[in-house]
């Protein structure tokens, strides 16, 4: 039993550097929700840019894409080249950039709380802060059962599933509790910087033992002779175009990505970070979905309910590396969840607990809130997920955690319009964010089409989302109380 | 120059930026290599290009940043002047 003791000491360590983390960003935080939630918007190009991409990965990078490049070919590196090193780049200008610009000037930390003032709504506050709980409750759920699984994995079931997960949402509650953004931020930029580190060690490990990064590709196309022509099969144009589209434009309205918007310090690190996003995109997916396809050339066989990357390294590599590349994808999974929980606090208590239950309720009494509301979101996931599977009502979160991204990305084509067309109105806002949902979640739920055209399902939902808020924007008219000029679209 | 030569070379700088990053986002996919297996220095084609592409994008947003179109895209002047 060895190798568990290294497994279990990697593991813990890191959790406890985490949690030493957290305590020394909490001397630092004062009380006021602005800095608990944004830390005061001081926040640097190199920790902007580990935080966003560190909230960005999630199981995923680790598990699920290698798992992709291992069935169906490593092309799934340009999907996520398009999705995220481009349109998400472009979409944190568009987006990004003026709502640190509206952000600032007006003092937003939500953003719903932003469309709230923008058209004097507390309904589209409200409604904007309640679709985006509805998916990202069943989202922390999802990588706390994957937190769980890899402890499982890792420890060969000695550490069982439900004292994995518990052990990850309590060290999360106590950093996130304590320190907020700050604690969050710093343990991110730890993680980041963790998983790049360990991802290069450990292609440079496999092609050492493989015979070099050449004898890697010659093995896999000779296995699989498919993999090194781009497209076909899972890969067809509308399949990939459909997937990065619907991803990038999900991924910035995600809370905990659209709340970084809000962070930067000043513009030059958002100069910087606009920069240095697709380097840093190609430093880590290439190498992390090359393993995954490499691992097909050198016969892994991967058993149901396994992951590629971990099967692949316990076979080439020494236990206690294998040991830091799960320690890598907890961290993936940690620092996507820390900044989700304290995003849904920060939505539930400004624009859901604030404007509808306690309008006036003391800053004090609001930062309190808040901190209760992270351990009740992650105590509520948690149990969710320990029910999961057992055949309740409670399978539903899984589907909602899987489709997600499509969910969020009904939300994004009304707040570009939002930002950039004078003429949108509350209720072209309402109707169009609605109707969007409305549409895509019958579509998730119910026996309906998953492609139109061989277009997916969440693309025409997105188009539905922008023709329902101009028609309806054209026919009403804005309230008085209405800010557009703050938003520098007043002139039109 | 006058103003009316100002706004015009801003228009114009303008366009070329869009246009850039539709290029940006059209290719980010080698269409043209589909199907195409050959394999360069140990990787596929393909991913070459992929290589270079992001190292373009991030050249291409490094001078974006640096010039007054990034200023004049989100209408900063206004926000600020409230």
């Amino acid at each position: 039993m060895a190798d568990l003791g290294i497994s279990l000491g990697v593991v813990v360590g890191y959790l406890v550097v985490a949690l030493a983390i957290g305590l020394v960003a909490y001397r630092l935080t004062d009380r006021s929700a602005e800095d608990y939630y944004l830390a005061s918007r001081s926040v640097g190009t190199v920790v902007l840019l580990f935080t966003t991409f560190a909230t960005l990965l999630s199981a995923f990078t680790f598990f699920g894409g290698p798992n992709l490049a291992f069935a169906a070919g490593p092309e799934w590196i340009l999907v996520m080249g398009l999705m995220d090193g481009i349109l998400f780049a472009l979409l944190w200008y568009a987006i990004g950039y003026k709502q640190w610009l509206v952000g600032k000037a007006n003092g937003y930390v939500t953003l719903g709380e932003m469309l709230g003032d923008r058209f004097d709504s507390t309904a589209l506050r409200g409604l904007v802060a309640g679709v985006s709980l509805l998916w990202l409750f069943p989202y922390v759920m999802l990588q706390q059962i994957g937190a769980g699984q890899a402890l499982v994995g890792l420890t060969d079931g000695a550490v069982p599933y439900w004292a994995g997960a518990a052990l990850i949402t309590v060290f999360m509650v106590a950093y996130v509790g304590l320190s907020g953004l700050r604690g969050v931020a710093w343990t991110d930029t730890l993680q980041g910087v963790f998983m790049l580190g360990v991802i290069w060690l450990a292609v440079g490990w496999i092609a050492t033992v493989g015979g070099g990064v050449s004898a890697l590709t010659a093995g896999m196309t000779d296995a699989a002779p498919g993999f090194a022509a781009l497209g076909g099969g899972l890969y067809s144009p509308q399949w990939m175009i459909g997937t990065a589209v619907v991803i990038a434009f999900g991924v910035a309205a995600f809370p905990q990505v659209n709340q970084r918007f809000f962070m930067a310090d000043r513009v030059e690190t958002l100069k910087r970070s606009f920069a240095l996003w697709p380097v840093l995109v190609l430093l880590l997916f290439v190498p992390a979905f090359l393993l995954g396809s490499w691992a097909v050339g050198l016969g892994i066989e991967v058993p149901d309910g396994s992951n590629v990357l971990p099967v692949l390294l316990t076979e080439y590599t020494p236990a206690w590396f294998a040991a830091l590349v799960i320690a890598g994808a907890l961290a993936a999974m940690m620092s996507s969840s820390d900044s989700m929980l304290l995003s849904g606090s920060s939505y539930f208590t400004r624009d859901l607990y604030r404007p509808f239950v306690a309008p006036d309720a003391s800053d004090a009494r609001e930062g309190w809130v808040a901190r209760v509301g992270v351990a009740v979101f992650a105590g509520s996931t948690f149990l969710a997920s320990l029910f999961v599977g057992s055949g309740g009502g409670l399978d539903t979160l899984v589907t909602l955690g899987d489709t997600a991204f499509g969910g969020y990305a009904q939300l994004t084509i009304p707040l570009l319009l939002a930002l950039y067309w004078g003429g949108t109105t509350e209720w072209g806002m309402i109707a169009g964010v609605g109707s969007a949902e409305a549409v895509y979640l019958a579509h998730v739920f119910l026996p309906m089409p998953t492609t139109y055209l061989t277009w997916d399902f969440a693309l025409w939902c997105m188009l539905l989302s922008l023709v329902v808020t101009v028609a309806v924007s054209t026919v009403t008219a804005s309230a008085p109380a209405e800010n557009a000029e703050k938003f520098g679209v007043g002139a039109d | 120059m006058n103003d009316y030569h100002r706004v015009m070379i801003r228009t114009r700088t303008d366009a070329v930026w869009i246009a850039a990053f539709a290029l940006l986002v059209a290719f980010a996919v080698p269409w043209f290599l589909w199907r195409n297996a050959t394999v360069v220095a140990g990787l596929p084609l393909w991913l070459w290009w992929h290589i270079g592409w992001m190292v373009l994008a991030s050249a291409t947003f490094y001078a974006f940043a640096r010039g007054g179109a990034w200023e004049r895209g989100v209408d900063a002047g206004v926000i600020r002047r409230g």
